[in-house]
This record gives C-alpha cells, structure tokens and sequence, in this order.
C-alpha cells in the first residue's frame, strides 16, 4: 500500500496573551512600559504517524487535546512549529462545516461559493449543482437567503457539497453527524462510499462506537501529547479505561 | 500552475459576486449611491471654492474633479479594502485559500466604481470644451499605478487591522490628513519650489498631477515624473506582498 501521509515529529503551538483586539497605541504602550506578554501555547506536542492508502484514521482524546489544530494542521490552514507534514496527494478538509457561509446570499449563490473554496470548477458545479440540490433536499429554498435556513438545513447544504469530493486524504472534523435522523442516515453511507473509493481518511469523533466500528487505526491525544498510536481495539480499550477513571495506563 | 490559476480563478469571481450583492443589497439605487456620493461631493465642493479660487484656475470644475476622483477612489478601496481579512476570518481559518483573494475581490468594486466616475469625468471634460487627443490614453498609466497602491496599500492596512483594531479609526484620520495634503481643490502655485517638489512626496498628489497635466494642460510629464509614479506604486504592493507572505499563518492567531 502506498503511503499518502507521513507526520514526522510534528509540534503545532498557539499564540496566547495579551495581544488580542488590543489597538496600536495600547500595543505601543505596553511595549513602553514592558508591559506586553504573550506566550506560545504547544496545542500538538510531537506527534508521529503515518497513513496508507484506504486506511480509516480516528482521532480520540478529550477536549482540548489539540485535536481540531492537528486537523487544520494537516489541511494546510496552521503551520507547524517543528516536524514536517508530508502529503502525497490532494487533501480536501470538512471542518466546521457550517462555518463559513454567508447569511445574506442565496443558498444557490452559497453553495457555488463554497464548491469554489473546496477548489471545485466552475463547470463542474455548474453540472453537479442539481445533483446537491436533490442529496441536501434544499431545492424549493435555493433562492432564499442562507440564514433563513435552519442550522441543520445549513449542515445539510455543507455536507452536500463536500461529499462530492475524491481526495487522496480526507479529513473530517465531526461531520458524520448531520442533519436528522433520515439525513443522518444518507450522510453516514455517501460517507462510506468516499471512504470506500480509496482515500485515507482521518476523522475526529467523540463516538467510540463509531470509531470502532469504521476505523482500522486510532491515534489518541491527551493536552497535545501522542498517548497511543496504532490497531483499534487496543487504543480504544486503553482510551475507554482511562475515561473510566483508570489513568493513563 | 494553470491548474491552480484556474481554480483561483473560479473562486476570485465567486468572491466579487458576493462582495458586490452584499455592497449593493441587490438594489439598483445602491449601485446609483456610490456614484451619486462623489458626485454630490464634488458639487458641494464646487459650491464652496469655485468662487475662491476659480478664478486663478482653468476648468476649475475639471481641476477639482480630477482630485476627486483620484482621491475618492483611493479612499475607498483603502478603507473597504482594510477589512477583507478580518472579514472573512471564517473561511481562511477553515480552508487554505491564498487571502489575498478576499483584498483583491474587495477591491473590484472600488475599481468598478472609479470606471463608472472616470466616464462621467470625460463627460465633464467634453461639455467643458476640451478637446480630446491621444493624450488621454496616457491616462492608463496613472490608472495602472492608482490600480497597484491600492492593492498594496490595501495588503498592509488589511494585514494591519488584524493585529491592531483600532487601525480603522486612525486610517480614517490619516485619510482626512491626506486628503488636505493632496490638493484636492486648492493649487499649490503660491508656495516656494521647494514645497511644491515635497508635495510630489505625496503618491494620491502625484497620481492626482497627471491627470490634470493630460486633461487640463494637454502635456505628457517627464520621465522621472513616471518613474517616480511607478516607484511608489511598486514599492508599496512589495511591502504589502512581503507582509502577506510573511505573516500568512500569523494571522489566524490574531481573529
């Protein structure tokens, strides 16, 4: 099997501190009277793994383990601070899949938008846009503005049009979940099928069922740190005994 | 490369067409109102100078709307173009996209605003009975030059905001400076060279001189006046781009 994602010793850190919304002339006041702080906050703290083609990657720890930042990480959004992320293959990254939208445009108007941020073409929304219309079953409202939609229309339209892609590495951020129960059901097996096509994919999941149901390797994360890498049921049972109060075996 | 160009491409189109529903609400009034501003403007400020210093100028009509017009473009893409970052912190935190796209977008509207005023500026030229010659086709230099500070200007001032949030209120400050500092509807003839040749130190100023030689004196400045046209332009997009370049992950930290 080919490897189409290699982590090697990767650390992603924060800026936290003072700095935020603060203007310039409190920035240069501070800086005068040696007053200005910020620190940098290792939200990954090296972290190592490696990915083959149609592997099934899932990512457990508790919140704040650094799970979303070694997502945007990996999509190319944050840099990391050391290590190196080496992709063979194109990537495409859901996360936060109603983030995003524009409240004022149409859903037509959105969806076109967003197929031009996953780096669709133009023609190729131009043919597939009746076909997100019928999987989100928003046609009747694709003249209305975006914010008119409730927030689980909102998802269905993301999803919709993130589900056409054929990456080599997909990654998902908790978006198996959309929608209502129908929906949910339909979003879980296109899910399926992409992953089936042959892309790795890595996905964050608060759902240990659901990662032991789909996924052949598990990476956990504790505060940044790489706790255990490697088969599914191990990581999991130790995950599952430690959220039982056992500690980190 | 191509490939990329063109996906950039879709996504840089997608992006005018929402600034430019969202700018004008889908009326045709509010496309109307951001011509109509700087016309109203100008007519007021007709009002007032052309009696003080009409006399000294030829076509002071001509004269204070070429200033306008030059510095009404500048103002705008620069104090709309600011925000492009900030506001579309939801989607670079989300997708890697280059963000310069958002400034760029942001700035076609400004553009397509200066087109539609620079049409009604010959408008004006001709019912002022000056007559038109090749000449005017030099005024796509100082078009270019206006085209590229914007852009580079607009880099650093959207870079900027998204460090200091208080940029908006002393970029508002600084252009109302400027635009005192520009000769908008006044000449700088009464001053000694020596001030007159700092004005030039002024980019909107120089910009502004061109196109009253070319339409109202009828003569093509020199080359160093040209080079320096270009200097500034250029200058201020290579700050603009370096900063991008260089804070390109920074500013996720900062939104």
């Amino acid at each position: 099997m080919k490897t189409v994602l290699k982590v090697d010793h990767v650390s992603i850190s924060y800026k936290i501190g003072d700095f935020r919304d603060i203007g310039l002339k409190e920035w240069t006041m501070r800086h005068l009277k040696k007053n200005y702080h910020v620190e940098t906050f290792l939200a990954v703290n090296d972290v190592t793994f490696e990915l083959k083609e149609g592997d099934l990657l899932g990512i457990v720890g508790a919140n704040g383990a650094g799970k979303s930042t070694l997502l945007k990480a990996l999509s190319g959004v944050m840099e990391p601070r050391s290590g190196v992320i080496e992709r063979y293959g194109s990537v495409a990254a859901l996360l936060e899949l109603g983030s995003g939208f524009d409240g004022d445009l149409t859903v037509r108007e959105n969806a076109f938008l967003r197929g031009a941020m996953l780096g669709y073409t133009k023609e190729f929304m131009e043919n597939t846009y009746s076909q997100i219309m019928d999987f989100s079953e928003l046609a009747p409202f694709e003249n209305r503005p975006f914010k008119q939609l409730s927030t689980g229309m909102q998802s269905r339209l993301a999803f919709a049009i993130a589900s056409l892609v054929q990456p080599e590495i997909l990654i998902l951020d908790e978006v198996l979940s959309v929608g209502d129960g129908a929906f949910q059901e339909k979003s879980e097996k296109k899910m399926r099928e992409i992953i089936q096509n042959g892309a790795a994919t890595i996905f964050v999941s608060h759902s240990l069922d659901q990662i032991r149901e789909m996924c052949n390797v598990v990476l956990w994360l504790d505060r940044g740190r790489q706790i255990a890498y490697g088969d599914t049921r191990e990581v999991c049972d130790r995950y599952e005994a430690y959220l039982a109060g056992k500690g980190i075996a | 490369m191509v490939h990329k160009l063109k996906r950039y491409w879709f996504l840089f189109q997608e992006l005018v067409k929402r600034d430019f529903t969202k700018k004008y609400k889908r009326t045709i009034l509010g496309m109307a109102w951001s011509i109509l501003s700087p016309l109203i403007n100008l007519l007021v400020m007709w009002l007032v100078f052309s009696n003080l210093f009409g006399n000294n100028v030829d076509h002071y009509a001509i004269y204070l709307f070429a200033g306008q017009l030059v510095f009404s473009y500048f103002s705008d893409a620069t104090n709309l173009g600011m925000n492009s970052l900030v506001a579309n912190a939801g989607i670079f935190t989300k997708v890697n996209v280059p963000k310069y796209l958002f400034l760029f977008s942001q700035n076609v509207s400004s553009l397509i605003n200066f087109g539609l005023t620079l049409l009604i500026f010959f408008g004006f030229v001709a019912f002022d009975g000056i007559p038109f010659t090749w000449k005017l086709l030099c005024l796509l230099f100082p078009v270019a030059c206006l085209i590229v500070f914007n852009l580079g200007l607009g880099l650093i001032l959207s870079a900027l905001f998204v460090f200091f949030r208080d940029m908006q209120y002393l970029w508002g400050i600084m252009t109302q400076l400027l635009m005192w500092l520009s000769a908008v509807f006044y000449t700088i003839d009464s001053y000694t060279y020596t001030v007159q040749c700092m004005f030039l130190l002024n980019p909107i100023y120089l910009y502004i001189r061109y196109f009253r030689k070319i339409v109202i004196e009828g003569t093509i400045p020199t080359v160093q006046f040209h080079i320096l046209a270009m200097a500034y332009a250029l200058i201020v997009f290579g700050v603009g781009a370096y900063m991008y370049r260089k804070y390109n992950h920074e500013f996720l930290y900062y939104v």
